[in-house]
């Protein structure tokens, strides 16, 4: 389905819609104020900004220093090309280690590759320990947001599941009781694996130490359970250094959450002794984007979901209706670049208000790619007859003369049609919306007899 | 102001020359009234932008072109439209051979209330609007000319529509609750999205109804179309003028 039609299908229920609209904006709300508490906030975000594009200038050589760095910290490095190297790489580790059951930490990289469905398929359990990703597991749903993953759930619906699915009490929808219920029944699947996997949010090039950033502790409380460690890394999630944290976990935390501080950032370096700690790199049509002049800014990205908050249309719409591992307005300029015909409509549902580039953290110039996309879609994907109307417009607006006989028909026709024409169901316009009462001169014409 | 009597150009948007020519005639009068020489250069038609935002910008060249050749020899050229002067400064096409026109030409294209804050550099306006004003900050004029601070950014507060306004006797500005939300209308987006426009119409009329608005103002016409079309549909009270009608009506 397209987005046009899923937003519409979610705007259905509209007590719920404004209820997912609201709690999203006192999400961006909640950011707005705490960077305003930051006197250099705007030069932290030029850092960034800067700090990403001397990444992406130079990635292959700060790979490679990753890469030297972390194994000779102990640590083994794995390379794919793509999702199924990446799945591959896992299993493969899973099952050298005859293990049948893992935790795994928030990570959009091993949801972008589908990690869970391969690995399930294998006879392999899955178990998803941020609580916002387990309800969302339950339901057999992927995240709709890619830091408050269950966001789209009301803790009535989460009441419900939980009594299905862990016993609860029917009814209780208290947010602690709940969440109690959550902790034991992960406690046990913590316990028992063998392996824990975890995204990444920054590698340090010059250490070969890895961060990730948890609000719940469940990426820490799975890893040092377990005897093997694999970390799933986008190859844009490099820093060159570790002072370079300082800008990013500050930033990071409050764009995302509004929070001073993500209450984890765990630095991994070396394994403990007996342990082991994998990286999987993943490509995934990572340089592909980085090849494309005008849209590779967009791997600055450090996921803080910023995006989504401020998006009008993401707020009202629902992370599912862009059909995307990364939903909102940066799934919408990286999305097209993994499949431009499954979402072409994406850079269209948005009307490039802009809001979404000035949160960015990293000044990700997110509207103005969005309207680069259109132009790209448009060459191969147009529709015929909107190709055609559009051609069309240009030869009327190129001519004047074109355009008064035109636009004088047009409003002649406005004024004499009764409203029931004017306001027939193909006029999408006029559906909950009048239009302008014509005016009997236009400005030209008023122009030339009142200024002759 | 006494020397200085600038050859301005008005550009008026389609839209608002098909549907709106009283907002036309309070920016020429407005103009006037604030020392301009304005001439309504023949011939205009649309900037292209309607074609551009829904991926055909390769398709403009010939309304760029026609543009250029409108309004090349002015000091200024002027809209009252944040939207379209957005589009023609960052949006149209680059014409082969017209470079340096083009650029020229750029450098001198501004939104009304901008126009007059920076380069007529007017500090207050004195005049009248006994009011109680809500104003509407199109997304182009806000976040892509910066004719207001961000709500999202970290700056020191400015709205250079509110300069103009908040000294006009007698006009009540109204806060709203989202300062500078988008309404929803987004050019093809209106029909395209035609739920989620909806949706954002009305979100935004209701904040401005809370707060117990009088008249709507902006400096976009197209959101003030989309907005009244909802707000005349379901009945609402509700007034809605464009910043120049405003402006021109307080200063006589």
């Amino acid at each position: 389905m397209s987005h046009p039609e899923n937003a519409t299908e979610f705007l259905k229920d509209q007590a719920k819609a404004k209820w997912h609209d609201e709690t999203l904006w006192f999400v961006r709300d909640k950011r707005d104020r705490i960077s305003k508490t930051i006197p250099e906030w705007e030069q932290l975000r030029d850092l960034a900004s800067q700090i990403k594009d001397n990444v992406l200038v130079n990635l292959a050589s700060y790979l490679e220093d990753f890469e030297r760095n972390a194994l000779q910290n102990g640590i083994k490095i794995h390379w794919a090309a793509d999702a199924e190297e990446h799945n591959q790489h896992v299993l493969r580790i899973l099952q050298e280690k005859n293990c049948k059951a893992i935790v795994k930490s928030k990570s959009i990289l091993t949801e972008e590759c589908h990690l869970n469905p391969y690995l399930e398929k294998e006879g392999i359990e899955v178990v998803d320990t941020d609580l916002g990703e387990r309800i969302v597991q339950f339901l057999n749903q992927p995240p709709s947001h890619i830091v408050l993953p269950a966001i789209h759930l009301k803790k009535g619906e989460i009441s419900d599941l939980f009594h299905e699915k862990l016993q609860t009490e029917k009814g209780n929808d208290d947010p602690y009781y709940l969440t109690q219920a959550a902790r034991i029944h992960l406690r046990e699947k913590f316990l028992g694996a063998k392996v824990a996997i975890t995204g990444v949010n920054f590698g340090i090039a010059e250490t070969g130490e890895f961060v990730v950033c948890t609000n719940e502790g469940n990426a820490d409380m799975g890893v040092h359970l377990a005897d093997v460690h694999i970390a799933c890394m986008g190859i844009e999630k490099i820093l060159p250094r570790r002072k370079d944290l300082g800008v990013f976990l500050r930033l990071l935390a409050r764009s995302a959450t509004g929070q001073p501080i993500t209450n984890y950032n765990s630095h991994f370096r070396s394994p403990s002794p007996g342990k082991e700690i994998h990286i999987v790199l993943v490509d995934n049509g990572r340089t592909a984007q980085l090849a494309r002049e005008k849209f590779k800014n967009s791997l600055k990205c450090i996921r803080c979901g910023a995006c989504m908050n401020t998006c009008p249309i993401y707020r009202r719409s629902g992370g599912f209706s862009y059909g995307s591992t990364v939903p909102g307005p940066i799934g919408s300029i990286l999305s097209p670049g993994l499949d431009m015909k499954k979402h072409s409509t994406l850079p269209f549902a948005s009307t490039l208000c802009g809001s979404c580039s000035d949160v960015c953290p990293v000044k990700i110039n997110i509207h103005e790619q969005l309207y680069e996309w259109r132009q790209e879609i448009t060459k191969t994907h147009g529709e015929f007859g909107k190709g055609l109307s559009m051609k069309l417009a240009n030869g009327i607006f190129k001519s004047p003369l074109a355009y008064k006989i035109s636009g004088n028909l047009m409003r002649a026709a406005l004024r004499a049609l009764p409203d029931s024409m004017i306001y027939h169901p193909l006029n999408t316009w006029g559906k909950s919306r009048n239009l302008p009462e014509t005016p009997t001169e236009t400005f030209q014409q008023w122009y030339q007899k009142n200024r002759p | 102001m006494e020397n200085f009597k600038p050859n301005v150009a008005l550009f008026i948007p389609c839209y608002v020359d098909q549907f709106y020519p009283k907002v036309g005639i309070a920016t020429l009068e407005l103009l006037e009234k604030l020392g301009c020489k304005v001439s309504f250069p023949a011939g205009q038609t649309c900037c292209g932008q309607p074609l551009a935002n829904a991926g055909y910008e390769r398709d403009t060249i010939g309304t760029t072109r026609h543009f250029v050749a409108i309004f090349k020899n002015f000091d200024y050229v002027v809209a009252p439209s944040g939207s379209c002067v957005l589009h023609v400064k960052e949006h149209s096409p680059r014409v082969p051979s017209l470079e340096k026109e083009q650029k020229e030409l750029h450098d001198k294209v501004f939104e009304l209330t901008e126009f007059i804050t920076d380069i007529l550099k007017v500090e207050r306006l004195e005049g009248r609007f006994q009011h109680r004003v809500g104003y509407h900050a199109s997304c182009h004029g806000q976040r892509g000319l910066r004719l207001a601070s961000s709500s999202e950014l970290n700056q020191i507060p400015f709205n250079k529509a509110r300069k103009l306004l908040g000294n006009l006797e007698g006009l009540d500005w109204v806060e709203l609750d989202r300062t500078d939300e988008c309404c929803g209308f987004g050019g093809t987006f209106a029909v395209t999205e035609e739920a989620l426009s909806i949706r954002m119409g009305r979100d935004r009329l209701e904040d401005h109804l809370q707060h117990q608005v009088e008249i709507i103002t902006g400096g976009d016409m197209s959101c003030i179309m989309h907005l009244e079309g909802i707000a005349t549909r379901e009945g609402q009270k509700i007034k809605f003028m464009h910043i120049a009608e405003i402006l021109n009506q307080a200063i006589t």
